[in-house]
């Protein structure tokens, strides 16, 4: 009689409850560190904003009190991204076009997929290494060494297969249809692509190259021997060619000196990086639920 | 009536567009394929630059923990056994965590608006670049860890993992640090596989009368086991490679030592620590050591592609 009802001694329902808490607080505890670190990042780095910050030069660590501003890095993480993108994006979307138009799933399609999933897994400390082997050793670059145009390079090989990614999947999905109008009416191949299935697929393509953009201002381990750093302002198109500090660099730079006040500058440094990635973030997400809504009304 | 009759005119393409067509085809092709060229690149620069010691070492390099640039004497088993247990015990933790979450956020206990906030916190927790969370780990973390790691080594002092005086950067902070950074790597991957198991089999457990986790348990986990696998076999890459948060955190000794509390090494940090000053021989040996740990990525990766293929849902 009482077998239909619910009963909550019964040892199912007991384990039931119990796996169901623990699967709670497994999601509690995974969403504390992020609560935290953006927490912190917002008290700590957030109370050494001001205008001194973006205009001055920091100082080397040592007895200075003041530990200045971070002009040189922020110029520089956005010199070096610039650089990484203007190599990765024609390279990305171009290998990308390649992959989702013109090849048919033969052997050579398949091998530079499976080699953009590898180079995706490769640390990104090996291509920094790569860079050091290639460029910088070699002063190869007009004889300079470590420089920003390295370390650009260096980041462009981290954002290359996130390019080449999204460019394929985001023309994979522009249905065919499109492709078969086009050429009915007779426009050549390229035509088709760059009139029809590239403008189709660009929100797609666009959201995925910039979170790559964002992921590739906050990499590190590729600029450490690369980029290296610089304390000074950059001023002309020379300065490519010599050491360039970045946001990212200062930050591990000044962590892990002994001194109060460069301590500081790395919580500023790293306040304004995690904010522009995570809103770079945030809006692509809402940009993208909005095109989820939006499409085939 | 003459404009008519040319619109019906049977126009014929220019060589000019013909030659722009195929052009356009082969600089695609050619951009393709810098992949290859970048990866092969890669191995083989890096495989160079380490033969002068490969060839003075050979396969002693990976089981002396030598490291003396007075002596030149070089052997990378403490990094080397640094990256594989930093990585191994971390994701030891994040798989019962990540798989854990994603049942949360696949299940439906809360509103669907709860899960989708969880979900994206996890998923933004990725976007965290790992300086910053060197960083945090240094100034927020090692403070609050640092009454535990003593609690540790007073009561379980007698396990050699404990057996060390607590120091302020040690490897057991290294393998939380990693824990948040493959968190969303697991979740996000355990996620997709689950939502991709049919309704179906869920209802069909349903209807025999299996409750919710035995369904979870029996069914859901085993139809979505190669998905799972195949995330976490990349969070294993990915911790392997990780440096920056591992380096500021790790303590940087090459002294090896059994304890998770004393300060450790790992290839990665090795390298973001020494790369900068090292001359001579030494950059070999670090070349050397870099070519292990891109074999190391290398096998785990495409390990984990082969998994995919190989066990993906057939439904």
């Amino acid at each position: 009689m009482n077998s239909l009802y619910y009963q909550k001694k019964l040892s199912r329902n007991v384990g039931d409850k119990f796996f169901t808490s623990l699967s709670v607080f497994c999601a509690f505890i995974a969403i504390l560190p992020l609560i935290f670190v953006v927490t912190y990042i917002l008290i700590k780095g957030g109370a050494q904003i001001n205008s001194d910050l973006f205009t001055l030069e920091p100082n080397p660590p040592g007895d200075d009190l003041d530990a200045g501003g971070i002009n040189p890095a922020l110029i520089g993480t956005l010199i070096i991204t610039t650089i990484a993108s203007i190599i990765a994006i024609p390279v990305g979307v171009g290998g990308g076009i390649y992959l989702a138009e013109y090849s048919k799933g033969g052997p050579f399609s398949k091998f530079i997929r499976f080699g953009v999933n590898v180079l995706a897994g490769v640390p990104s400390i090996i291509a920094g290494v790569f860079i050091y082997a290639l460029i910088v050793s070699t002063k190869i670059l007009f004889g300079s060494m470590y420089s920003g145009l390295a370390g650009g390079m260096a980041l462009s090989i981290l954002m290359l297969p996130t390019v080449i990614k999204t460019t394929d999947e985001g023309l994979k999905l522009v249905p065919n249809e499109l492709r078969y109008a086009s050429l009915g009416i007779g426009a050549s191949m390229y035509t088709t692509i760059l009139k029809i299935t590239l403008p189709s697929a660009f929100r797609s393509i666009a959201t995925g190259v910039v979170l790559g953009i964002a992921r590739a201002a906050g990499e590190t381990a590729p600029l450490i021997f690369t980029a290296l750093f610089s304390y000074y302002y950059i001023v002309g198109f020379e300065d490519l060619f010599y050491e360039m500090g970045s946001l990212a660099v200062l930050i591990y730079n000044f962590a892990l000196e002994p001194y109060d006040a460069q301590n500081k500058l790395a919580w500023a440094a790293s306040f304004i990086l995690v904010i522009s990635i995570l809103s770079v973030n945030i809006f692509s997400r809402i940009l993208a639920a909005f095109t989820e809504k939006t499409k085939r009304v | 009536m003459e404009e008519k009759l040319i619109l019906f005119k049977n126009r014929k393409r220019f060589g000019i567009e013909k030659n722009i067509d195929i052009i356009f085809k082969n600089t695609t092709l050619v951009l393709s394929s810098l992949v290859a060229v970048v990866l092969f690149g890669i191995i083989l620069v890096v495989f160079i630059q380490s033969f002068e010691s490969f060839s003075r070492y050979g396969l002693n390099f990976l089981v002396t923990s030598e490291w003396n640039p007075v002596k030149d004497e070089y052997g990378a088993f403490t990094a080397i056994y640094g990256t594989l247990v930093t990585s191994l015990l971390s994701l030891l933790i994040t798989i019962p965590l990540g798989v854990g979450t994603a049942i949360f956020i696949t299940e439906d206990f809360v509103p669907k608006f709860v899960r989708e906030i969880v979900g994206s916190f996890v998923e933004l927790l990725a976007a965290i670049p790992s300086v910053v969370l060197g960083l945090w780990a240094i100034f927020v973390m090692e403070p609050f860890f640092r009454d535990f790691f003593a609690f540790l080594h007073n009561f379980f002092g007698w396990i050699p993992l404990f057996n060390s005086e607590p120091a302020g950067r040690n490897s057991l902070l290294a393998i939380i640090i990693l824990v948040v950074m493959l968190l969303p790597i697991v979740t996000s991957i355990a996620r997709d596989s689950l939502n991709q198991v049919p309704k179906k089999l869920r209802n069909a457990a349903y209807g025999i009368g299996a409750s919710r986790w035995k369904t979870i348990f029996s069914v859901i986990l085993p139809a979505a086991l190669s998905g799972i696998m195949a995330g976490v076999l990349l969070a294993l890459g990915r911790a392997m490679g990780e440096t920056m948060a591992v380096t500021m955190i790790i303590g940087n000794s090459n002294a090896f030592s059994w304890s998770l509390l004393s300060p450790g090494y790992t290839i990665s940090s090795m390298l973001a620590n020494q790369f900068g000053e090292a001359d001579g021989s030494q950059v070999s040996s670090l070349f050397y050591a870099a070519f292990v740990l891109m074999i190391l990525s290398l096998v785990v990766n495409i390990f984990a592609q082969w998994l995919v293929k190989k066990f993906s849902l057939k439904y």
